[in-house]
């Protein structure tokens, strides 16, 4: 089980995947809004996604888990 | 008589020649790692190193040859430098009272040739049996470091971890201006997870603890990371190509190359303010091809720093990565840029500032780290170097951010401005959220309070449009991102002769 996770404080613009979409390392899988700056979040690891953890509108901290991978 | 004294002599270099028992250099083998005379064949140029002193150190004890630590002098890219290197297969490399004499003096030699110091580190660290001779003394392993701070800035300093350097060992590496580490055997710490685990009760690998790939992406005491001994000495040998003697003279000038074939820059920079562009993809149009050297490239990537050559020219750049969080500067992004400008100025190389950043993070998490006094350390960095100095606006620079890139009030050679640019306090959604909160409150229509709150921001940025602010000679120039190269070129050319002195004190109480 991989984790992607925020890495700055900020809102969730778009979550780019859904459940059992084959990602793969440099994907950009997720987008963020913080300093009014698009923040892309791009995974580092290969993996299918297993659970979405936020969603557009909701406020992240930087650490915090937005997508799980198996 | 003398034969026999001669072939003594002979035997007992061979001997010494040959390091520790053959077990140790099998172990070597097993690890992927490289004995130490042979690290240093292939540091030097033509694998030549005729100046060893102290071969003979703890002859006397018949099993430790040269007490574990070879100290030479050789040429790399023609330049002379002092290297003091562990030899792991006696007794894991580890410190004896002479290990330490011999480093001590290795470094006094190189502050007295005025050449670079470099340290190939493998070591255990003290031994423990010896250590009322080796530790607490005025020669003892502390001098090492006290003379690692005395020739900081002096000469460049630069460390290759190859294994460990463990306890009070770590500091050799913390006191270099570099430190190159070959991941998977390279590991720093100052209690090792057995003794973490004894004092505290920590649980934890070596890897987890120290290793190489933890300090060169968290701690930020690791610069360049690299998967071989082979790559690790050649890194070595490409980091000093950039650098003087000594900070009295100047990086050697090379012929140019062109940059690497690629996009045009006003192709690259967006001119949505918010959408991220790669800026690496904009280093690579300015510099001379395969000249870029990254100086920490897995820590705080918002943040770019590295040494690079403009037609032949030495630069350091500094530039804000809007891939990586925005661009956004956060506390470790600060430490980087304020390392990286004390390096540059140090030795005389200038600084290209390349800017798009949306300023300083917020938010409570980075408020308890510190980000005020951090930042304030880079903004530090930039005030005090006398280097040419050039910064560009790429795009964006609000706030303090502007500052800690070099903006105008920090006696930058100049500031140029690329079409792109908007220089301001804040950004216009913050700056008209913040002018503007109570009448937008008051507006009850949704419909209404959008086109208010657009028609402020347009307003806004017609008050920060970059011809305004070069009308009032706030930046210098604005050029087009294509002609930058040449215009780079220029003015470095022009600067050239800058000699100033930025304040008379005994030393800045620096904000840390």
């Amino acid at each position: 089980m991989k984790h992607i996770e925020a890495t700055m404080a900020g809102t969730v613009l778009n979550i780019l995947v859904q459940e059992g979409d084959n990602v793969k390392a440099g994907d950009t899988v997720a987008l963020l809004e913080s300093m009014k700056m698009e923040i892309p979040i791009e995974s580092n690891v290969d993996g299918v996604v297993s659970e979405i953890k936020a969603g557009s509108g909701d406020f992240v901290n930087e650490g915090d888990v937005l997508i799980v991978l198996d | 008589m003398t034969k026999m004294l001669e072939d003594q002599l002979v035997e007992a270099v061979r001997k010494i020649e040959a390091g520790g028992a053959e077990k140790y250099h099998q172990k070597l083998k097993e690890n992927h790692k490289l004995f130490v005379r042979e690290r240093l064949r292939l540091l030097f140029d033509d694998g030549a190193y005729k100046t060893e002193d102290g071969r003979f150190a703890n002859f006397e004890a018949g099993n430790l040859p040269a007490d574990g630590v070879v100290c030479a002098i050789g040429q790399v890219n023609g330049q002379t430098v002092c290297v003091m290197a562990n030899d792991s297969t006696v007794k894991a490399g580890s410190w004896g009272a002479r290990t330490v004499e011999k480093i001590i003096r290795i470094q006094e030699t190189a502050q007295k040739l005025k050449v670079p110091m470099i340290y190939l580190v493998d070591s255990a660290g003290a031994r423990i049996t010896d250590q009322l001779e080796m530790f607490p003394n005025r020669r003892g392993a502390g001098r090492i470091f006290y003379n690692q701070v005395k020739m900081s800035g002096m000469v460049p300093q630069i460390c290759v971890l190859f294994g460990p350097s463990a306890a009070g060992g770590a500091y050799i590496p913390a006191f270099c201006d570099i430190v190159i580490m070959v991941e998977g055997n390279a590991s720093m710490y100052l209690g090792s997870p057995r003794m973490a685990e004894k004092v505290i009760g920590e649980k934890v690998s070596l890897e987890e603890m120290g290793g190489a790939r933890m300090h060169c992406t968290v701690s930020g005491c690791g610069d360049v990371l690299v998967q071989t001994e082979e790559e690790a000495i050649q890194s070595a040998r490409k980091y000093l190509s950039y650098f003087p003697s000594h900070y009295q003279n100047k990086p050697v000038k090379t012929s140019g190359k062109l940059p690497k074939e690629g996009r045009k820059i006003s192709e690259i920079v967006p001119e949505h303010q918010n959408a991220p562009f790669d800026m690496y993809e904009l280093i690579d149009a300015l510099v001379d091809e395969g000249s870029f050297f990254e100086v920490k490239k897995l820590f705080a990537s918002e943040l770019i720093t590295g040494l690079a050559r403009i037609d032949g020219r030495v630069i350091g750049i500094i530039a804000n990565q809007p891939k990586a969080k925005g661009g956004v500067l956060f506390v470790d992004s600060a430490d980087k840029g304020a390392k990286f400008i004390q390096l540059c100025d140090a030795f005389n190389i200038p600084l290209l500032f390349l800017a798009d950043v949306p300023g300083f993070m917020v938010g409570t998490k980075v408020e308890r780290a510190g980000i005020i006094r951090h930042g304030a350390k880079m903004i530090a960095a930039v005030s005090e170097a006398t280097v040419p100095k050039i910064s560009v606006i790429v795009r964006k620079a609000y706030g303090a951010g502007l500052y800690a890139m070099a903006g105008p009030a920090f006696e930058p050679d100049c500031c140029i401005a690329l079409p792109t640019a908007q220089i301001a306090v804040m950004g216009p959604e913050a700056a008209v959220n913040a002018v503007y909160s109570n009448k937008i409150q008051e507006i009850t229509d949704p419909k209404e309070r959008v086109r208010f709150v657009q028609e402020k921001q347009k307003e806004y940025k017609e008050t920060i449009d970059i011809y305004k602010l070069a009308s009032e000679l706030i930046v210098d120039d604005i050029v087009s991102g294509d002609e930058l190269r040449n215009v780079l070129i220029d003015r470095f050319a022009m600067y050239e002769s800058k000699d100033m002195r930025f304040s008379e004190r005994k030393h800045p109480v620096y904000p840390v």
